[in-house]
């Protein structure tokens, strides 16, 4: 049950991107199109599974004033390897991506989990934590991407929808497009869950 | 017992005969004849196109309240004024869907967010018109001649592109390519005036405003005469850039926005991509407004100099 709560938070309850508003550089960034935001989140995931289990198993053995440099350092070596593996297997997705796979190494989800979560918590948990929250940010960044693509270039994930006559609303593909799809859905996320709260207040 | 019609009630007790409703019909008179031109230069298009924009304007303003449980407020003239002036905005070559999406999103992401009149940041027409030119860049930058209903470019456009200059007495009357209400600079300056003498807008805008573009132009070797008729700054100046909301209100920080928008289009139009700059002038200075007004405060009376 407890364990179960650990990896269902990420989605919902406390999402990475709707809830928490964290790691909004990749977010705004890389969800121009449904395929980036879903492969940016699934190697977001990754970091954040490995660095959480890492930070969880030598949290007795990192000194409390170095924790921040030595948490970085675990997180970079698994932004490194997911990299590497990138450029390695997924040229096509990794020539889009760039620079915002080792960007990834700053994202604030990986260390807010590191230092609030598996610095505290056992090795299990932590990784379900991880798991959670990185599929959070996933379906986040996938939806964000879906609508930003549909209205941008009339497809999802490179699927073309509409006819001849469809004219793409550039401004979605481009960075004020960013901003403005995520700052409707929060606006909607607040509303929704505002009421929920109020119902369950009286 | 004998005090029944004595009213309490708090300060102020004085009140001014003006409100929003009057000030709002007071700009729409002010800009009929512009939009009267539009329609005999461009034909139905030009009056399809405006009451599509004043449509869709208050329509969203009214669903926008409605769903957010707010009182309606469509009766005070505000969204007809923004659908009126993003219409004078656009080519009379834009489909009416487009036209409706730029209202929605001047009214939605342009004041009703922020929490409606007087909450907004942003002139809420030039939002509409900044989604558009970004979104649809194809068919903002799409004029139609009025003389014989072909695509042509706007005098500004043929300036930056092929250094065709366009005549005076053309730019001033307003037969020329160009946005609906933005072509005729004599009906703009006429509509301006009304404002002026109604007591609507300030002087200081529109004066510092135009006066930095020309002497701007004159310095940089441009010529002043043609950079005022020509684009929307006429529109800009009188209707946008005088924005009780979103521009400053000391004294002081109107003539700052004016020089700075005019510095700024000058630059936008001689040395940016764009040919035309009123537009992101007028956004620019938008964002500087609160800071201008922090540091143009006028001093309390009997406050001693520091």
């Amino acid at each position: 049950m407890k364990f179960g709560y650990e990896f269902i938070k990420g989605l919902w309850d406390e999402n990475p991107t709707f809830r928490l508003v964290l790691g909004m550089c990749p977010t705004l960034a890389v969800t121009n199109a449904a395929m980036n935001g879903l492969s940016m989140g699934l190697a977001t995931t990754f970091v954040l599974v490995g660095s959480n289990i890492m930070v969880s198993a030598l949290k007795k053995v990192i000194p409390d004033e170095v924790r921040i440099p030595s948490y970085v350092i675990i997180i970079a070596t698994f932004v490194t390897i997911a990299d590497l593996a990138l450029a390695a297997f997924f040229p096509e997705i990794y020539r889009v991506l760039g620079l915002f796979i080792p960007l990834i190494v700053v994202n604030c989800i990986i260390l807010a989990r590191a230092e609030a979560f598996a610095a505290k918590n056992s090795i299990g948990k932590s990784a379900l934590d991880g798991l959670g929250m990185g599929f959070g940010f996933t379906w986040a960044l996938t939806f964000l991407g879906i609508i930003r693509e549909i209205l941008g270039m009339g497809s999802v994930f490179g699927i073309k929808l509409f006819g001849e006559g469809f004219v793409s609303w550039i401004i979605f593909i481009l960075p004020p497009g960013a901003f403005l799809t995520l700052g409707l859905i929060l606006g909607l996320f607040n509303a929704v869950l505002g009421k929920k709260k109020k119902a369950q207040c009286s | 017992m004998g005090y029944g019609n004595l009213v309490v009630s708090s300060s102020p007790h004085i009140r001014s005969e003006e409100t929003v409703q009057r000030i709002m019909i007071d700009v729409i008179i002010a800009l009929l004849p512009a939009t009267a031109a539009s329609v005999y230069f461009f034909g139905m298009r030009a009056l399809a196109i405006t009451l599509t924009g004043i449509i869709a304007a208050v329509a969203a303003e009214a669903a926008i309240q409605k769903i957010r449980n707010k009182p309606v407020t469509i009766n005070d003239g505000s969204a007809v004024i923004t659908g009126l002036l993003l219409a004078l905005t656009l080519s009379p070559a834009m489909p009416l869907w487009m036209v409706a999406v730029g209202a929605v999103v001047a009214i939605g992401i342009g004041k009703q967010v922020y929490g409606g009149l007087g909450s907004n940041p942003f002139n809420p027409a030039l939002v509409g018109r900044a989604f558009l030119v970004v979104t649809f860049p194809v068919h903002m930058t799409t004029w139609v001649s009025p003389v014989d209903g072909v695509t042509s470019a706007t005098p500004l456009g043929l300036l930056k592109m092929e250094g065709i200059k366009t005549g005076y007495m053309e730019l001033f009357i307003g037969n020329v390519g160009g946005s609906l209400g933005e072509t005729s600079a004599l009906l703009l300056i006429l509509g301006g005036l009304y404002l002026l003498y109604r007591g609507i807008i300030d002087w200081r805008i529109p004066a510092f405003y135009l006066g930095t573009v020309a002497v701007m132009t004159m310095v940089l070797g441009g010529d002043p005469i043609f950079h005022l008729f020509s684009g929307g700054l006429m529109l800009g100046a009188f209707f946008m850039a005088t924005d009780m909301v979103t521009t400053p209100v000391t004294k002081m920080g109107k003539i700052i926005f004016g020089v700075g928008a005019g510095i700024l289009v000058v630059i936008i139009r001689l040395y940016g991509g764009y040919p035309e700059g009123v537009l992101f002038s007028i956004l620019l200075m938008n964002t500087f407004t609160p800071i201008i007004e922090k540091y143009t405060r006028p001093k309390i009376y009997g406050e001693v100099k520091r």
